[in-house]
């Protein structure tokens, strides 16, 4: 019960966070430039139709009365309409939400990847201090958190052209498809029987994955290591050596529990590195996605999609936080909530 | 390391006998001996010093200019051209020199500016807690409301579209959260010990315990943050150049020239190989080196790693 009124006071905390920053951004937004100047360029266009539009889309009122007018309205439901180009004032709540699912379905498994692999990781170096699997593993998460994450991307996506190529020579293209690895988005994914659907996704989601997955890996791997590091200096592993428990019930029953408590946090404080990798990735791949919204919206200075767009991550990020405390008061119970 | 000053102050003044304490060393000299020793920390240190030379003499030097175009197009590496021509015939040395020397420079002010900001809230937040601190944590919140590279990438464009220093200081404004996290944890810890007790009784005011008192003794993680902020900043300054919203022509950056030139890393491999090594062997050195600091700034830390 507790904790459920120390997250409603977290969240009821965050609304004016949330208003003001929106409100910032609105201003910026509008600040920026004319978002019909792309529309107003155009030869032959006809003024009447463009004070119609501005009517419409409430460009001819004062900034701060705007800003209310999208509140008011954006409370209701309506997020508005996109004015970019070639969108014919298409309503930006579906807009945001499909760019929102896509996202979501590369980024969840990417992460989830490399949470587990990263903490295996991080245990193995730990428990092997000074071997070679913790230089190796040290290194390597060295070199990918140094790496820019669009570079990754490029030479990944570089690279699968070569493998595509190696398949062909193997002769797997009736199994993996042609080309099993796919550099752009993964439109209408239709497949049939397992092996099919296994072949499509595998090669849709593999280069993205990855790239995400890199520097995920790199910040969960040393992070484990160190949690993992400390537990194991600890009094109470200690005392459960001398009571003569085995060297593995040692470390996965006593210190690797306890170890994934400051990771299982990162992994939701995370979130907005998690979102940075993503808005790239999804860049080089063509992924129409939250990334791609974000970068076409900016360049048409787009303002209801920027804000559906802006309201939708900072929720994403506030709600992240609070997951992050709550997980931490659950799983330590010496930190108390509230 | 208070204790070592006082010690080596009463040393100083003859109150202790010389021969009763060790060679008197000062905390800056143990850490720079500890960090000589670092071997990677070395090497890294070796190897940005000398990236850093090179944006900044060999231009002069440098046979082709980065503004000029009349090279033959898309010219494949030779003795002329070391890393080739791009498209519009422009020698591909050039562009990274001239690439390097932006993004280092935004890199750096970036950093400075962010440690100026967050060690600041963070101090203050941490010294005078209370309402302060809470107003603080609240500014922190909105900042971290939106990740750095979308709310620079909407600001950059506001202000001086795609001007280098626009970018460097919109980056700036969003990347102080966590220093002035870490500092506040930090002040908050060394505001309960006797010596600022001490000076607080002495009548010092907020601003001389904060700077006189608190920062020197926060001096070894502000230094190694800071390190650590120019390696982020390096690559966020990239990724944002590269998906087309920061430093925009005629200023330039690494990021930008691997946007212009990455669709040619098939055919042409080095126009996009180029920029990016050296792009990775700055962040990668000062992540080294921000290691070793953090390692030589640790007086826990004996054992010497590679």
């Amino acid at each position: 019960m507790n904790l459920v009124i120390y997250a409603l006071r977290r969240l009821a905390i965050s609304i004016p966070v949330l208003l003001v920053g929106t409100f910032v951004v609105f201003m910026m937004v509008a600040a920026a430039g004319d978002p019909l100047a792309e529309l107003k360029g155009r030869p032959n266009i006809n003024p009447a139709a463009i004070a119609e539009t501005e009517r419409q889309l409430d460009l001819d009122k004062p900034i701060i009365v705007r800003y209310f007018l999208w509140l008011w309205k954006f409370l209701h439901g309506d997020w508005g309409v996109s004015v970019a180009q070639g969108n014919a004032m298409a309503p930006v709540f579906p807009k945001v939400m499909d760019a929102f699912e896509v996202t979501v379905r590369l980024v969840v498994g990417a992460e989830i990847l490399a949470l587990v692999i990263g903490v295996a990781v991080g245990v193995l170096a730990a428990v092997k201090q000074y071997s070679i699997w913790d230089y190796v593993a040290t290194t390597l998460a060295f070199f990918l958190f140094s790496m820019p994450i669009f570079c990754v991307a490029i030479v990944l996506k570089t690279y699968a052209i070569e493998i595509n190529g190696w398949v062909r020579d193997l002769g797997l293209t009736d199994w993996l498809g042609n080309p099993w690895l796919r550099t752009t988005s993964p439109e209408n994914l239709s497949f049939d029987g397992v092996g099919d659907f296994f072949a499509k996704y595998s090669g849709a989601f593999l280069l993205p994955t990855l790239s995400i997955m890199a520097i995920s890996f790199a910040a969960y791997s040393r992070f484990q290591r160190a949690s993992m590091l400390e537990t194991l200096n600890m009094d109470y592993v200690r005392t459960a050596r001398a009571k003569g428990l085995s060297s593995s019930r040692v470390v996965f029953r006593h210190a690797f529990r306890n170890a994934l408590i400051p990771v299982a946090t990162l992994f939701s404080v995370n979130f907005g590195q998690v979102l940075t990798g993503a808005i790239i990735t999804e860049t080089v791949f063509n992924w129409h996605g939250m990334g791609t919204l974000l970068v076409d919206s900016v360049n048409h200075l787009d303002p209801s999609t920027l804000m559906g767009w802006l309201v939708v991550v900072a929720v994403m990020v506030v709600v992240a936080n609070l997951v992050a405390d709550l997980l931490y008061g659950i799983m330590d119970p010496r930190i108390r909530v509230g | 390391m208070v204790a070592g000053e006082a010690a080596s102050a009463a040393q100083r003044e003859g109150t202790l006998p010389p021969e009763a304490l060790p060679e008197p060393v000062s905390q800056g000299r143990l850490v720079l001996r500890k960090f000589v020793r670092h071997k990677l920390a070395m090497i890294s240190t070796a190897v940005l010093v000398l990236i850093v030379l090179l944006a900044l003499i060999m231009p002069m030097f440098w046979p082709h200019s980065f503004e000029d175009a009349s090279n033959p197009s898309f010219a494949a590496p030779s003795a002329d051209f070391p890393l080739g021509t791009t498209q519009v015939g422009k020698d591909m040395v050039s562009q990274v020199l001239r690439g390097t020397q932006f993004s280092l420079l935004i890199a750096v002010i970036v950093s400075v500016v962010a440690t100026l900001i967050g060690v600041i809230f963070g101090s203050l937040a941490g010294y005078l807690r209370g309402f302060t601190d809470s107003s603080l944590s609240r500014l922190t919140d909105l900042f971290l409301i939106v990740p750095q590279i979308a709310a620079a990438a909407i600001m950059a464009k506001v202000f001086g579209h795609g001007s280098w220093i626009v970018v460097a200081i919109v980056l700036a404004l969003f990347a102080w959260m966590p220093i002035a996290r870490i500092t506040r944890a930090e002040a908050m810890a060394l505001s309960q010990r006797e010596f600022v007790e001490a000076a607080k009784a002495a009548g010092a005011g907020t601003g001389r315990i904060i700077f006189r008192h608190l920062v020197p003794n926060m001096v070894g993680s502000i230094t190694v943050n800071a390190t650590l902020a120019v390696a982020q900043a390096v690559l966020v300054e990239a990724a944002l150049s590269f998906i087309g919203l920061g430093v925009q022509p005629p200023d330039t950056s690494l990021g930008r020239i691997i946007l212009e030139n990455y669709a040619q890393v098939q055919n042409r491999p080095w126009l996009f190989f180029g920029p990016f090594v050296v792009l990775v062997l700055i962040s990668l050195s000062i992540n080294f080196i921000g290691d070793g600091l953090r390692d030589a700034f640790d007086p826990r830390q004996r054992r010497m790693k590679a």
